[in-house]
């Protein structure tokens, strides 16, 4: 049983840039772990040495829980230290026009909401600095002073399993006759 | 008349254990599952804390290569140069999770190690309408042989350990289709930048890529691998190519291939697996092999690509690409050809085996590395190590200049001491340019075997066609300081 998660409220942080790979979420060099944890004291490392106004290093950013990202986030690896480094610096839902899939996975696996917006709705939220913004699991919408800017896609499955913390792995080890049958059906 | 079928949904049908609904994904059947150091230790740790077990160790193969050393031991009896006692202890924690688990390990002093989609392949282990998933998002190589194949996390890892099957929503379907032939020095890895700045870094995003068509048939496995290898960087977690005459040729009588009359059986189901005449594509996308030049990539992402006679995009005021020149230190609109490197490199998942080598060595061989680059090639397996050394392609890489290694992931990933420096410029054969991705600050051109090779020589992005020595070549220019 995972922590149920049903409404994320919270000022969003904007990574305007495209095509944010996971590479750029938690570099390789960081990957020697063993464990989910501390991977948030890496997160985005490079940009935070190299970007002198990255907007993670504004005093704003500490409280934001939602990213607002441009094109096409999380391409690339597959690395789950995406979602445990993008966990560990308190990132509840990221906020795109579209997410990649693995990524997508990963993120729902530790309790972050991928929502894919439309176009309208980013462009709405990033006319805004650090907007306050409501991600709805529940009603699947995106919501903004009051308004809903859009609803959003997510899979039935990982819905539910947010919304009633429902262990995965668990539901899968509960299949075990099917899979079962499976093999004797197949040899 | 039954509806004609891709092979996406004859292998997806095979492996429904439970059937997708409205309310949950299917619960997929996992054929083969890969396992390598750096993203499966947490998996294992979550088994153990639960009490559970390897559900199927004999349908799990795993082995080394990410953070691994390239360089061997200093000496007898001295330990490897391992970057640092986290990645000793995540290599040391595979084998130790594989000895209790019962799973077959590739060990660092194995002649079967490798990278996982190097040595797979090698050995057998990837065979046509497989489902295959590994902790790598570049698993869709073994799309090359018609298997489903895609890259997963680690909470996912550990769903296959300890049930063998993933809940999964089938992908929609796109139809890569590439008519006619490949030019004289166009390659697989040309053909699939060019099908990535196609469809764009994202656009094959909820999609498994089928590649199809003359020019992808005409390719050997090995090409194939390079292909299907890079259908994550347009976005697609699988892609893969129906498995004909080539695939089979390819799959018999290696370690762990079907034998005698399982042989027998298995061709008669591999070759009803093809997509059906008129099977319906939710999206097509049509390249001319023809049309094809080598490719350079000049951005960071894999589809800011462009021909080794491009040039850089002209001021289109697009903040995106004005960053990637800005992080690349290029101007807008500078050729491509001409312009300076630092570091070579041959190697990686994409581009790491025998052909590779041997056209990478058909460039070099007489010829020296410029004096002011450093260029490593890195075998894709110890198999490919020692075959190539069979063939004396070591002793022309060394006699060129560059530095001949053992296998893994090495500069592709820069977690295992190999790296590129702050602001230098690498060619590279490896599948990504993302920033920072062969060392933090360093700069990437992703490009072919042979144009990697030409650059090195030239020190700087070159045309491979320049270099290249087979009849269709006979124009080239005589190679500078080659001993007659």
């Amino acid at each position: 049983m995972n922590e149920p998660i049903t409404l994320i409220r919270s000022r969003a942080v904007h990574l305007a840039q495209p095509n944010i790979d996971t590479d750029q979420i938690i570099p390789a060099r960081f990957l020697t772990t063993s464990t989910r944890d501390g991977l948030g004291e890496h997160a985005f490392a490079d940009w935070r040495v190299q970007q002198p106004n990255c907007p993670l290093d504004a005093p704003e950013a500490a409280e934001c829980g939602i990213i607002l990202a441009g094109h096409n986030f999380g391409c690339g690896s597959s690395r789950e230290h995406a979602a445990w480094a993008l966990g560990g610096i308190g990132v509840k839902a990221v906020l795109s026009t579209r997410i990649a899939d693995i990524f997508t996975s990963n993120a729902l696996k530790n309790g972050i909401v991928p929502a894919t917006i439309t176009e309208a709705a980013y462009d709405a939220l990033s006319a805004e600095a650090w907007p306050e913004v409501e991600v709805d699991v529940e009603a699947c919408e995106v919501r903004h002073r009051g308004r809903t800017l859009c609803e959003f896609p997510i899979e039935p499955f990982a819905r539910r399993c947010l919304l009633e913390g429902v262990d995965q792995l668990g539901f899968l080890l509960g299949q075990e006759e099917a899979i079962a049958a499976y093999e004797t059906a197949r040899t | 008349m039954t509806m004609p079928h891709t092979l996406l949904d004859k292998i997806w049908a095979a492996h429904e254990v439970v059937p997708e609904s409205a309310d949950a994904p299917a619960v997929l059947y996992i054929d083969l599952h890969l396992v390598h150091e750096v993203t499966s230790p947490q998996a294992f740790t979550e088994l153990k804390r639960r009490g559970l077990t390897v559900r199927r160790p004999d349908r799990s193969l795993a082995t080394m290569d990410h953070s691994t050393p390239t360089l061997p031991a200093p000496g007898p009896g001295l330990p490897l140069p391992i970057v640092n006692d986290q990645a000793a202890s995540q290599i040391a924690a595979l084998a130790d999770h594989c000895r209790e688990f019962g799973i077959r390990l590739a060990d660092m002093d194995s002649p079967d190690r490798g990278i996982v989609h190097v040595m797979g392949p090698e050995q057998g282990a990837t065979h046509p309408g497989m489902t295959i998933v590994c902790g790598d998002s570049h698993t869709s190589t073994h799309g090359a042989f018609g298997a489903l194949a895609f890259g997963i996390g680690t909470s996912e890892v550990g769903h296959v350990l300890a049930t063998q099957c993933l809940l999964q929503r089938k992908p929609r379907s796109m139809a890569i289709q590439v008519d006619g032939e490949l030019p004289p020095g166009v390659f697989a890895k040309d053909l699939i930048l060019a099908i990535i700045a196609t469809v764009g870094v994202g656009g094959g995003t909820g999609h498994a890529f089928e590649y199809r068509g003359e020019a992808v048939h005409r390719l050997t496995m090995e090409e194939r691998m390079t292909i299907c290898n890079m259908s994550i960087e347009g976005g697609a977690r699988a892609g893969m190519v129906a498995p004909d005459e080539t695939t089979f040729a390819y799959v018999e009588g290696r370690a762990l291939a079907p034998t005698g009359s399982d042989w027998e059986r298995a061709l008669d189901r591999w070759r009803s697996l093809a997509s059906d005449e008129g099977a319906a594509f939710d999206k097509t996308v049509h390249l001319d092999a023809a049309d094809l030049r080598p490719m350079v990539t000049w951005g960071t992402n894999p589809a800011a690509a462009t021909g080794i006679d491009g040039r850089t995009p002209s001021d289109t005021g697009d903040d995106a690409e004005a960053r990637a020149l800005e992080y690349m230190g290029l101007s807008a609109g500078q050729p491509m050809a001409g312009q300076r490197i630092d570091v070579a490199f041959i190697g990686s998942c994409t581009n790491s085996r025998m052909s590779d080598l041997r056209r990478a060595a058909e460039v070099l061989r007489g010829r020296r590395v410029a004096d002011h680059v450093r260029m490593l090639v890195v075998p894709g397996s110890q198999r490919v190590k020692a075959q190539a050394e069979a063939e004396g392609l070591d002793e022309v890489f060394t006699l060129a200049g560059a530095e001949w290694r053992e296998s893994g992931c090495s500069m592709c990933i820069a977690m295992n001491g190999d790296s590129v420096d702050r602001g230098e410029y690498a060619v590279s054969t490896s599948n990504r340019n993302f920033e920072g991705r062969q060392g933090q600050g360093a700069r990437t051109f992703l490009a072919s075997p042979a144009t990697v090779a030409a650059s090195a020589v030239a020190g700087c992005l070159a045309d491979p066609r320049d270099y290249l020595r087979g009849d269709e070549f006979t124009t080239a220019p005589a190679p500078e300081g080659a001993a007659a």
